[in-house]
């Protein structure tokens, strides 16, 4: 499986501040002022964790479902942002986690524009925007109701044909899901 | 000698041969129209149907035995350890073990894939569920070049259940990269699905969607039917309606000329009126014997014998 593709390092100044940290996370740029100001209303900076941003519109929940995330956990998710990309967006802030290569592709797989930040003592060290794999395993439940995969037994494979609109098709039955019909396990 | 790139390979689906690989194996067909020579001797191969079929099983082990071969097998999975809950995976690993190739039919779709990934040998798929026929694509391409002396730049209209119909679906994608023209002609409730169509767009291929066989031009090559199954229909009226107004008889035939070629991959009902044997172009019973034709190709090839 290919590992997600990496955008650009960022590596904050030493005096940064926390604050700052947190505009570089959100990946926000100097033409979008107005909106960056009111997503730093909204979100405080993460000591060390991971920043999902621009998931699409209402999907934080899910992506927290779907990484298994509960009530233990420090979150701060921000829900129908503005946003210059995406118009609507929604972000995620996960205190203490770096998610595994499976979980950046299940949410590449529910919001394919989202980016990741990774943050260390306040720093964004890594941020990128994932590569759906060509080729994948599990994550997600074949569609077709007389698909092989059914049985319990054998785990499903997926090809990505198309990634805007995502388009992907079974490994084995050969059906093709479109986003709206993906079921994650 | 020649280089056999089908030497050991599965056949699963369609999908995986381009059109050199697809012309490749047509052009030896030819070899095996006549030809009974004990090309494989010695060899063994498993027909294990897991769900009932009559030509496809009977035109493999014809074609097994003709070649010299011998085959063994069952018919149906209820009398065997599948219905003590065995996996496909294991079945397949028990029966590598007694031969030298494997068919496969079963009605999950990806099973043949499934079964071609649990072992070495050459899995040839006989059908899995309404996903992949490659054998019945392959015979139907082979009957197309034989009657009309070519596959490629074909018009061809295919008619009746274009929405459930494996067969339909797979031979649409093969002709659309010899670049066909198509005309699809079925009741709404039983168009092409959206995914066939877009495939259809992003190759290029031209198509019209149609509901009667009247809006199909006199120029076609070849008019392929296809059943249209009582069990899609909730209302026995409205499949009663439909099936009248799909099945082609001789009048509807008449303005296409002697040189179109009438295509069907059994089983009929009535969508075909029996008058129709006796046109010219009428071809499902070449089409069953070309299938038991392919199909030695096939075994010969991926065995390495041909």
């Amino acid at each position: 499986m290919k590992g997600p593709t990496e955008m650009a390092t960022t590596r904050a100044p030493k005096q940064g501040t926390a604050a700052a940290a947190a505009r570089r996370a959100e990946g926000a740029s100097a033409g979008d002022a107005a909106v960056k100001k009111d997503v730093k209303m909204q979100v405080s900076a993460l000591r060390s964790g991971t920043v999902i941003d621009h998931l699409g519109p209402r999907t934080a929940l899910k992506a927290l479902r779907l990484l298994g995330i509960g009530d233990d956990a420090t979150v701060l998710i921000g829900v129908n942002l503005d946003s210059r990309k995406l118009a609507k967006k929604d972000l995620i802030k996960i205190e203490g986690r770096e998610l595994t290569p499976d979980e950046i592709n299940k949410i590449a797989l529910l919001s394919p524009q989202a980016t990741f930040s990774i943050i260390r003592d306040f720093e964004v060290v890594k941020k990128f925007r994932p590569e759906l794999p060509a080729e994948f395993e599990g994550l997600i439940r074949c569609v077709n109701p007389a698909c092989i995969t059914q049985d319990p037994r054998v785990k499903g494979r997926f090809l990505t044909v198309r990634k805007e609109p995502l388009k992907l098709r079974c490994h084995f039955c050969e059906r093709s899901l479109r986003e709206d019909e993906i079921e994650f396990l | 000698m020649k280089r056999n790139p089908l030497l050991g390979r599965d056949v699963i689906s369609m999908r995986d041969f381009g059109r050199d690989e697809i012309r490749g194996i047509l052009a030896r067909c030819r070899d095996f129209e006549r030809r009974r020579k004990p090309l494989l001797r010695g060899r063994v191969l498993a027909n294990l149907f897991f769900e009932p079929s009559t030509r496809t099983r009977l035109s493999f082990d014809a074609a097994m035995k003709r070649l010299g071969g011998q085959t063994i097998g069952f018919a149906d999975a209820i009398s065997t350890s599948i219905s003590k809950g065995e996996s496909l995976w294991d079945t397949i690993r028990v029966a590598e073990g007694y031969c030298d190739v494997i068919v496969i039919r079963h009605p999950a779709e990806g099973s043949a894939r499934l079964a071609a990934e649990a072992t070495a040998l050459p899995v040839i798929n006989g059908g899995d569920g309404s996903n992949q026929h490659p054998t019945q694509t392959l015979l139907d391409l082979y009957t197309l070049q034989k009657r009309t002396g070519r596959i490629e730049e074909l018009k061809v209209a295919f008619v009746g259940d274009l929405k459930y119909g494996r067969t339909v679906h797979s031979l649409i994608r093969s002709l659309s990269l010899f670049g066909a023209k198509l005309w699809l002609v079925s009741p709404a409730v039983l168009r092409l699905p959206g995914d066939f169509l877009e495939d259809l767009a992003a190759a290029g291929t031209s198509y019209v969607q149609v509901e009667e066989i009247a809006a199909v031009p006199a120029d076609v090559d070849v008019l392929y039917v296809t059943r249209i199954q009582k069990e899609r229909f909730a209302d026995p009226v409205e499949y009663e309606r439909i099936r009248a107004d799909y099945q082609v008889t001789p009048a509807t035939v008449e303005r296409f000329g002697p040189r179109l070629t009438l295509m069907h991959p059994l089983p009929r009902v009535s969508e075909l009126h029996a008058a129709l044997d006796a046109h010219p172009g009428a071809a499902w019973f070449d089409q069953a014997r070309n299938g038991m034709v392919v199909r030695q190709a096939l075994l010969a090839l991926v065995l390495g014998a041909a």
